[in-house]
């Protein structure tokens, strides 16, 4: 249930206040819109947008702001998760955010000049970095915060009263899972302080969405989170579709629920088997990588793409499930059954496992909430909020699955969620199989999905809805909407400006990877530094989907 | 050569070329130093894994270190503001050292044509070979890996092919 309002600039604060106090208290994302190639003059050039989530995890606000001016009174004093996510508005469109402490860009690097969202900047304007931030400033700001260092009257900082040492980890480095770089500064092997920066995967998803149509985006959605690509291309078409206001047959919806469960599986596969990997525990990485080999071939055979499969369209997918899909997938949930049943014998009752991840980089539900951590790594933390019990599409509603929580919210509880929602969604999987119907996998609207081949090569009207299809995309009706599912990592949301065209005239990706990367410093501070690695690789970060 | 044939007596003497001898010994012992950035290091996760195993092939020892490393396998995509970074590494490596760019990013930015990605990695260091795909089938990466291993048997590429290379942050 979403609502959308307008309010004005300078009652702005003051109204998400109150909504934090009448329980919206979980935020999903700030994005600006940049009206000025719109078809219809706005208010103002540029408008500011929050979207909040109520506690019950059913309502959401979408709250616009006309902007007379490039500044905004900041949020960060309501949500510590609104920290990072000013912080890319300020560098995709440059709007300012008064009292936030940390005003710097976090995507593009330090010597870009100019905002890349604006619309006046051209998509392939490029420009090279020759600098390496030195993080300094902001590491002496933490340290300041935590009185480890003093400053002087000049500005400058004095010297440490421990003696720290500091330490880049990545932004190339084994343990960074991509790259990201994460700058300590060290007591021994006790981290003190943590600054992170990222934005190195930073490949304009967002600006590229905007002159592409709305099928050529499914391909860009793919490299989001690439460890589970169907799971994006379901989370973008539904959203669409939802906007178009058209419902896909209940077999079409069936086979979006399997295929995202089998995806989850796929993405929980991977994370485990690295951090796994980065505890020391190399056999298990056979054991749990293996098995998503399987999922490989059963995804060849029915999307004819290993990892970046692009199965779905708008209003529906590509091909229905292939002659031999059952019995392939039941090979490879049996594999994925073997495998996981073997780690876990290696690792349920190992003292080193235990003692590596229990009471790590530990994470309470209400900082979870307030920082805006989502899927996995928020229900470890005790907070059972899952959206296909929440907000149920799809038919969820009809499964039968538990939701895993953790009690502690550490790297333990991070990784034991994930185990028991692959053994969840390996139920789920079966339950659609015995109860899949029989129909149509897309809906029946020329204007919305392709014709069949027979059609374009026969008759005149196929050609002709081909050719419009391909060439100007789904006209999808003007307006904003934001609409999302729970993929694999948590909400993974799109924001979308439509113009009546079919190009999007907007796009932002609420993504989960981003928000958790946000949290991530705060989480490793006062743990060694070999608790970092596992805490990064337990928050499963994937760069494409953290970076866009 | 023919070291490889069986039956050979143990005390042969065998007469042949030095440079023919180390690219011999240079063939299967490549390490490689894997820049993995995006999506094609997923694939270079299946590459070392069981299925393709990539030890068949003497290149399993991947180094993270680019001091200990030979071969410098760029995985995904590269953007600006990792250039200087990728530079870094790749200067950091001792000669005689390889590139190979795997999947479409690497190789030309793919279909990321935008004000963020380099337009290729070969804007800014030199590369042997290049891997299409997006990402590649772990296959075409192992093929990439022969294909370059003949070739350093063979001692076709010279220390000095890259002499006149000029990248986009050389000498700024």
């Amino acid at each position: 249930m979403s609502n959308y309002i307008t309010i004005a600039i300078e009652n702005l604060h003051v109204f998400i206040e109150e909504k934090f106090a009448e329980g919206f208290s979980y935020l999903l994302d700030i994005t600006a819109i940049d009206y000025s190639e719109y078809i219809e003059a706005q208010e103002e050039e540029f408008a500011i947008v929050y979207i909040i989530r109520h506690k019950d995890f059913k309502q959401i606000l979408v709250i616009k702001s006309y902007l007379a001016a490039l500044e905004v009174q900041s949020i960060t004093d309501i949500f510590s998760g609104a920290d990072w996510l000013e912080r890319e508005v300020y560098d995709q469109y440059g709007i300012k955010f008064k009292g936030h402490k940390n005003l710097r860009r976090v995507l593009n690097h330090c010597a870009f000049v100019g905002h890349p969202l604006r619309k006046s900047y051209p998509i392939t304007k490029g420009q090279l970095s020759l600098c390496v931030d030195d993080l300094q400033d902001e590491m002496n700001n933490r340290l300041l915060g935590k009185s480890v260092v003093c400053k002087l009257e000049d500005g400058s900082f004095s010297d440490c009263s421990k003696d720290l040492m500091f330490l880049n980890l990545g932004p190339s480095h084994p343990a960074s899972h991509g790259t990201i770089r994460t700058y300590l500064a060290l007591d021994g092997e006790t981290i003190e302080a943590a600054v992170i920066e990222i934005g190195y995967l930073h490949r304009g998803f967002e600006k590229s969405c905007e002159n592409h149509t709305y099928n050529q985006i499914i391909p860009y959605t793919d490299r989001l989170n690439y460890c589970s690509a169907i799971s994006n291309n379901i989370a973008f078409a539904k959203t669409v579709e939802d906007m178009l206001g058209v419902t896909l047959h209940p077999r079409g919806q069936a086979i979006r629920v399997l295929l995202l469960e089998l995806s989850r599986i796929e993405d929980h596969l991977v994370c485990l088997a690295a951090i796994l990997v980065d505890m020391g525990a190399m056999t298990n990485y056979w054991y749990m990588y293996n098995p998503r080999e399987t999922i490989y071939e059963l995804l060849s055979k029915l999307t004819g793409a290993r990892l970046t499969n692009s199965y779905m369209r708008i209003g529906g997918m590509t091909n229905d499930l292939h002659e031999e899909f059952e019995s392939d997938l039941n090979n490879a949930l049996l594999k994925v059954k073997e495998g996981v049943d073997e780690t876990l014998s290696l690792i349920k009752h190992n003292r080193i496992f235990h003692d590596r991840t229990q009471n790590i980089g530990i994470i309470t539900p209400k900082d979870a909430i307030n920082a805006s951590l989502t899927g996995p790594n928020l229900r470890a933390s005790g907070v059972a909020y899952d959206m296909r019990k929440d907000s149920p599409y799809y038919g969820y509603e009809n499964y039968e699955f538990d939701v895993a929580v953790g009690s502690v919210g550490d790297v333990y509880d991070r990784i034991m969620v994930r185990f028991e929602e692959i053994k969840q969604s390996t139920s789920i999987i079966n339950q659609v199989m015995k109860t899949m119907p029989e129909g149509e996998i897309n809906v029946k609207d020329a204007s919305i999905v392709l014709p069949n081949k027979e059609a374009v090569y026969t008759t005149i009207e196929g050609v002709m809805n081909q050719f419009k299809l391909t060439y100007e995309g789904v006209k999808v009706p003007a307006g904003e909407y934001y609409g999302s599912i729970e993929a694999t990592n948590g909400e993974l949301g799109f924001f979308i400006v439509s113009d009546g065209s079919g190009t999007p005239y907007k796009v932002k990706v609420k993504a989960p990877s981003f928000t958790a990367i946000s949290a991530y410093a705060d989480m490793i501070e006062g743990f060694q530094l070999a608790d970092a690695v596992l805490t990064l690789g337990s928050l499963n970060i994937i760069a494409g989907e953290m970076d866009r | 050569m023919g070291l490889a044939e069986p039956g050979l007596p143990l005390d042969t003497a065998i007469v042949t070329k030095l440079e023919e001898a180390i690219g011999w010994a240079r063939e299967s012992s490549l390490w490689p130093m894997i820049f993995g950035t995006a999506c094609c290091a997923i694939e270079f996760m299946s590459v070392a894994a069981s299925k393709y195993d990539i030890s068949r092939f003497g290149a399993e020892v991947v180094r993270f270190s680019p001091r200990q490393a030979d071969l410098l396998i760029v995985a995904g995509t590269v953007t600006y503001k990792q250039g200087p970074i990728l530079k870094q590494i790749y200067d950091q490596m001792s000669e005689p050292k390889w590139v190979i760019s795997m999947g479409a990013c690497a190789s030309s930015g793919g279909f990321y044509d935008n004000y963020s990605t380099m337009q290729g990695i070969d804007k800014i260091i030199p590369v042997d070979l290049y891997v299409g795909g997006c990402p590649p089938r772990p296959e075409a990466l192992l093929d990439a890996l022969l294909t370059l291993q003949a070739d350093v048997k063979t001692n076709k590429y010279n220390p000095d092919r890259h002499k006149d290379f000029k990248g986009l942050l050389d000498n700024v």
